[in-house]
Formats: structure tokens, sequence, C-alpha cells
């Protein structure tokens, strides 16, 4: 039987990692996914697990070396965050192209410059496009069962891609929540072996791993990674089912809060998910029909299957915790702005950045979203397409 | 060490139909390496570094490599096998493998002195086994000779071309070894193709070491020095019979010089059938060519005080 404990998030993701127990932990410290390694380290020390552990140089080496164990033929994760996820950049695409199931949990948090070590999402945003599988926790709870689902995820045969798990860096990294740890032998079952397709280390059967194409044949091995990546849609899907047989909490590709109803609905990712939710039922006692469409997997992104849940709203609004940076707007805003496109009677969307470089997000910031949302299925004007939560001044 | 019609006989790891220039010696001195291995004791795996040998010997869909093989990125050949060789270890404890297998990085210059120093260092300190071989082609030759922290000094690259105000690259060589002798690694050595007895003793002795090795070996390259593709090991010769290239070891900290030449030849001799060198022959530039000689005397005087000294740590 699993146990109700009151651990961080970050430590949610270390008990992840020792109960998968995977063969290669390569790993740097920054703020905020430090505790996650040094989790990892005290795990070894004490003998309650027998990973390799690569204390590398920096981030950038952590990527390589978990490449190279994972090439060599085993189970393999890491942590990081921001700056640290940003070094690993180069690596990223190549651990996604060379097809290795690495697993990483990423504490999720601001960019420099300014430097600034809270959470935020222009980390895991700025990486969307690496080709990894990317799934979004919304607490301790998520953070930990993701990364369970995420080994068998990435490892699946028709997948054969690297995935991670994150959550918003502080909000849940270093927040203490209760939760509930299942029994080491119970997820060790669920995960199970790892059987590497062409390991370097099988000596009899050499293999050549990080050949260059040339233009030639580097397309089709793009297209087929890309493959690889949208195969993970279902099984996301899938073990997410398997997992609630296992443990009593079934995941999907999304989670839809008091949408079937619902006219008017936020769409966000992440550790504000809890605070809208305290929201939308509020107003529900209200009688506003007010919803959440949570995105859990954002790589793959499930485009038709949240357009189904959206279209039959009124107005919506996507929460971005990133900067849009010249695009019309948010990554999420503009992935779910497409999504609609093919809808017919589509609801009008907009756009909020929030909660930038950890800047707190409350009810009351919730709640004018809502508001705007009201006003605009009342005046059927939109007045703002994007805006900001909680900035001084104001934007635009 | 076995003789040379018993090489012959031996399985190569590195085969036919690779795509490198005509007289690069990229092939020459891995072949060298591979038929040192004691191949009936230990099998290898390799990593390598972006650049000229592996463009040109793991083109999809092919491979020249009989043995496994993998290519990350330019920087990170140590870190790379700093995580294969982790893994052999967790292979080795959990019984997943009875096999004896070492581990060798490869790289140029660029991706050892220059952009792959810092995974190097974290590699080396973290004391993964593995021998780590630069052949140090003196530039960015993958990319067409751009000048990097071990081009010689006076020598002209497309980014320290000679010019009518400037005279090549005005910096003299990085000390490779002596930076990461600072690591107090149990071996490294310094080699060359054209001593090929010498290279493949040293690579023998640094597979054995349990813990990082490293061997800097001269690889000569046609096309960004400047010279006759029939001349490679001629021009290897002729950088250790210069001192340029000193062919030494340093175990524990003891320097060893393997090959004192009894007749050291003017700095010229080497300089003179390279076109990259071509410019410090012109009037007007004798002071380059001297200054160049300079550099060298001081290192070799130092090593050979080094190595009297007998100082180790």
């Amino acid at each position: 039987m699993g146990k109700k404990v009151a651990l961080t998030g970050n430590e949610a993701a270390a008990h992840a990692i020792r109960q998968i127990n995977p063969d290669v932990v390569a790993a740097f410290p920054i703020t905020p996914s430090t505790p996650i390694p040094q989790g990892v380290a005290q795990f070894i020390a004490d003998g309650q697990m027998d990973t390799e552990f690569v204390t590398v140089e920096s981030e950038h080496s952590a990527m390589s070396a978990c490449v190279g164990a994972s090439a060599a033929g085993g189970r393999v994760m890491t942590a990081t965050s921001a700056n640290g996820y940003a070094l690993m950049w180069e690596i990223l695409y190549i651990a996604s192209g060379t097809r290795l199931p690495i697993v990483m949990a990423v504490a999720a948090r601001a960019l420099s410059a300014p430097l600034n070590i809270h959470g935020d999402h222009s980390d895991i945003m700025g990486g969307r496009d690496t080709g990894w599988i990317q799934l979004i926790a919304e607490n301790s709870q998520e953070t930990y069962d993701n990364l369970i689902q995420a080994v068998k995820i990435a490892e699946n045969k028709k997948v054969m891609t690297p995935a991670l798990g994150a959550f918003d860096g502080f909000n849940i990294s270093h927040a203490i929540e209760i939760w509930e740890m299942e029994d080491d032998a119970k997820v060790k079952e669920f995960v199970g072996e790892y059987e590497p397709l062409y390991p370097l280390l099988k000596t009899d059967e050499p293999i050549t791993h990080g050949a260059w194409a040339p233009p030639n044949w580097y397309f089709e091995n793009r297209m087929n990674q890309l493959e690889g990546l949208l195969n993970a849609k279902d099984v996301v899907a899938d073990v997410g089912k398997e997992f609630g047989k296992a443990f009593g909490r079934e995941y999907g590709l999304y989670e839809a809060y008091k949408m079937d109803d619902a006219e008017f609905t936020i769409v966000a990712a992440g550790s504000v998910c809890g605070t809208t939710k305290d929201v939308v039922d509020k107003l529900r006692e209200n009688g506003v029909k007010a919803g959440l469409l949570k995105i859990r997997l954002f790589r793959p992104f499930p485009y038709k299957e949240l357009a189904d849940v959206l279209s039959g709203t009124k107005a919506i609004a996507v929460l971005d915790r990133v900067s849009p940076a010249g695009a019309q707007g948010g990554p999420l805003f503009t992935e779910i702005r497409s999504a609609l496109y093919d809808v017919n009677n589509r609801p009008p969307v907009i756009n909020y950045t929030y909660g930038l470089g950890g800047r707190d997000t409350q009810p009351v910031h919730i709640n004018s979203v809502y508001d705007t949302l009201k006003k605009i299925v009342d005046t059927g004007r939109v007045e703002k397409q994007f805006d900001c939560l909680n900035l001084r001044g104001t934007w635009g | 060490m076995a003789l040379l019609n018993e090489l012959a006989k031996k399985k190569e790891g590195l085969v036919e139909g690779h795509r490198l220039c005509p007289g690069c010696t990229h092939s020459v001195i891995m072949r060298q390496v591979l038929a040192a291995a004691d191949t009936d004791k230990y099998d290898i795996v390799v990593a390598a570094a972006t650049g000229c040998f592996e463009v040109s010997s793991g083109l999809y869909p092919y491979t020249s490599w009989n043995i496994p093989w993998i290519h990350n990125a330019f920087e990170n050949a140590a870190s790379t096998i700093s995580g294969i060789e982790a893994m052999y270890r967790l292979w080795k404890k959990k019984g997943r493998t009875d096999k004896d297998i070492r581990f060798i990085a490869i790289a140029s210059d660029g991706g050892t002195y220059d952009i792959g120093l810092q995974a190097l260092s974290g590699a080396i300190e973290r004391g993964h086994q593995f021998l780590y071989i630069c052949n140090d082609n003196n530039a960015y030759q993958n990319t067409g000779n751009q000048r990097s922290s071990a081009t010689p000094f006076g020598a002209s690259t497309t980014t320290s071309p000679n010019g009518t105000v400037l005279q090549g690259k005005s910096q003299p060589k990085k000390d490779i070894m002596s930076v990461l002798e600072g690591h107090h690694m149990q071996y490294l050595a310094q080699a060359s193709p054209s001593n090929w007895r010498d290279l493949m003793d040293k690579a023998k002795t640094a597979l054995d070491v349990n813990g990082p090795t490293y061997m800097n070996v001269i690889e000569p390259c046609t096309t960004g020095w400047g010279f006759p593709s029939n001349k490679s090991i001629e021009i290897a010769q002729l950088a250790v019979d210069t001192c340029i290239w000193p062919l030494y070891e340093i175990i524990e900290g003891k320097v060893k010089i393997n090959y004192k030449p009894k007749n050291k030849l003017p700095v010229e001799e080497f300089l003179k059938p390279q076109k990259r060198f071509a410019h410090l022959f012109k009037k007007g530039n004798e002071h380059l060519i001297k200054e160049y000689q300079g550099q060298v005397d001081k290192h070799w005087e130092w090593l050979l005080a080094r190595e009297a000294s007998g100082i180790g740590y």
C-alpha cells in the first residue's frame, strides 16, 4: 500500500527516481531542482538505490553523459531547471534525434536576464520543439506520478523518445504538500525492466550511433523521429489508464475541470491550475459556469482532443507563464487558437501572461480573467487580446 | 609488442570506405591505436567528437567502424564517454556483462584544447576509465582551417590569415599537456604517427590504466597545412626532429622523454614544406621564425629540465 507523505515537489521527484532506480543519473545542481540530485546522492549513499551517479561539471555534460549512458544501454534519468536546461539545449535535440528514452525532471524556472531563480515556464516552453515529450504537473502528486509514467512512455518501442516531467519551480518544487507515495515494489513492477534496442556495450554486435545524415537522409530521419513523438499521444493515454489501475489515480492527455457545461474557460498548465480550480468552484457556487482545461501533455500537443473539449464553450482565456517574445501570444495561446481554427462557431480566445519570475498569481487575478470572459460574452467584443496578470501598471 | 606480420592479421576496428582526404593521418593514428589494443583481453568502445574524422567515418547509412562507436556533438566526447563508462560499471555491478571493455574518446584540437576542454577536465577529475586521444591538426580543419588555441605561432589560417599588416597567428600554441597534467592523472603521452612503435606502446600503456589517460597526437593535415598528400608522415617526423612535437610521457607527474634527436633540426625544416608558413620566409619576417624557434627551444629545455629533476607527484 502507498502511504501519505508531506514532502516537497523536489522530494516527490527524488523519490520517484529512487523507486525507478535508473541505471545512470548524470546531473548538475541548479536552483530550484538541486534537491533532486542531492536526494539521489543521499539515497545512493544510504544504499537505497544502486544507480551510477555521474556528478558532471555542467548541464551540457549532464545531458551529454545521459546520451552516452542511454546509448550504452540502460535506463537514464536527470533533473534540471532554467539556465541548466538552456545549456543542455544542443544535446536535447541529439537525445531525441538519436531516439534515446532519457527521462528528465524539470523544476521549471525563469531564464536570465535579469537573473531570477523563481518559477515560470520560460525553460520548457523555449525547449518545446526539441523533440521531447513534455508532461506538466499541477502539484507534487502529479510530479511524482508523471515521472513514473514518463519512463514507460519514453521507453515504449513505438515511441523511443526522451520525456520530461515539468513542475513549477518553488510553487511545487519547494512547497510541502501531502501526496501519496506508492510502494517501492509496486513502482518497480509498474516501470518494469528496460530492454535497450542497440546497446553500445553489446560489443559482439558493434553498432554506430550518431552517424551524420546529409540531405538525402536527414529529412527521413527527422520524420521517423516525429512519428515516434506523435505515437506518444496514445501511449500517454494508455499508460495513464494503466497507472490508474495500478495506483487508483488515472491520467489522460488533459484534465477537463467542470468543462461539461462551461461557458467561460481558462486553459492553463502547472500549479496555477490549483488556484484556478478554487476560483471555478467559488464561481460555480454563484451560478457562473466557469471551467478549466488543464494541459497535461504539451508535446506532442493533442490539438484535436483539446479543440473538442473547447468547442462548446463561449469564451476562452489561455494563461501562459512565459513572455510571448514577439509572437501573437504565448506558446499555449497560439497552439490553442490554432487548434480551434477548424471548429465551427469558434469562441473568442484571449491570452494572459502571468507569474513570470515567480510573480504571485492569486484568486483575485484568476477572478479578473473570468470577469473579462463574461464581459466578452456579454458585449460580444474583445478589448484586449493580450494582457498581463498582476503586472505593475497596465499593459498596452 | 606483437610482430608486424601478426598485427597485419589482426581484425581491424576501423575499416575501409571512409571519406578522409588522401594523406590524412586520422585513420593512420586510429589504426595504430587499435592495433596496439590488446583486443584478446578486452573490447573497445569509442566516442568521437564532431570533426573531420567523425564526418568521414560515420556517414549514414554507412559506417567505417567495426567496433561500437558513438558520435554525440563537438564539445562533449569526454562527457559522452563518461556516461558510457558509468553504464558499463552498472552492467558489471549487476552482472549484465562479463566482458572487459575499455573506452576511448577521440577528438581533434578544436574539440580538446578549446570547446571540449571543460567536459574533458570534468571527466578526468571524476576518474572515469578512458583514454582520450586528441588528434592535433593545429586548427579547426573540418570547417576549413580556422585557428584554434593549438595553432602554432605564425601559422596562417582562415581566421588568422597572413595579410599586409598581420602575419598569421600572433599567439603561441597552448600547452595542453601542462593544462591536463594539473589533474594529476596517472598517464599522459605525446606521440606521432611517424614513430608508430612509440605511439602504439603509449596507447597500450594508457589502455591498461584503470582511470583517465590522455594522448596528444600530431595529425598532419595536407589540406589545412598545405603539403603534398604523400608527405604526411615526413611532416610528422620533422615536427619530432625539430622538437616542435617532442615525444614524451608524463607518468605520475614524472616527465620521460622518449626521443631526443641527435641532430635537433631548426624549425625552418618543419615550416618550409608547408604553405601555412610560406609568408614567414618572406623578406622582413625573419624575426618571426626566430621568435618561433625561441618558443620551441624554451619548451624543449623546460621539458629536459623537468625530466632531469625526476620530480613527480
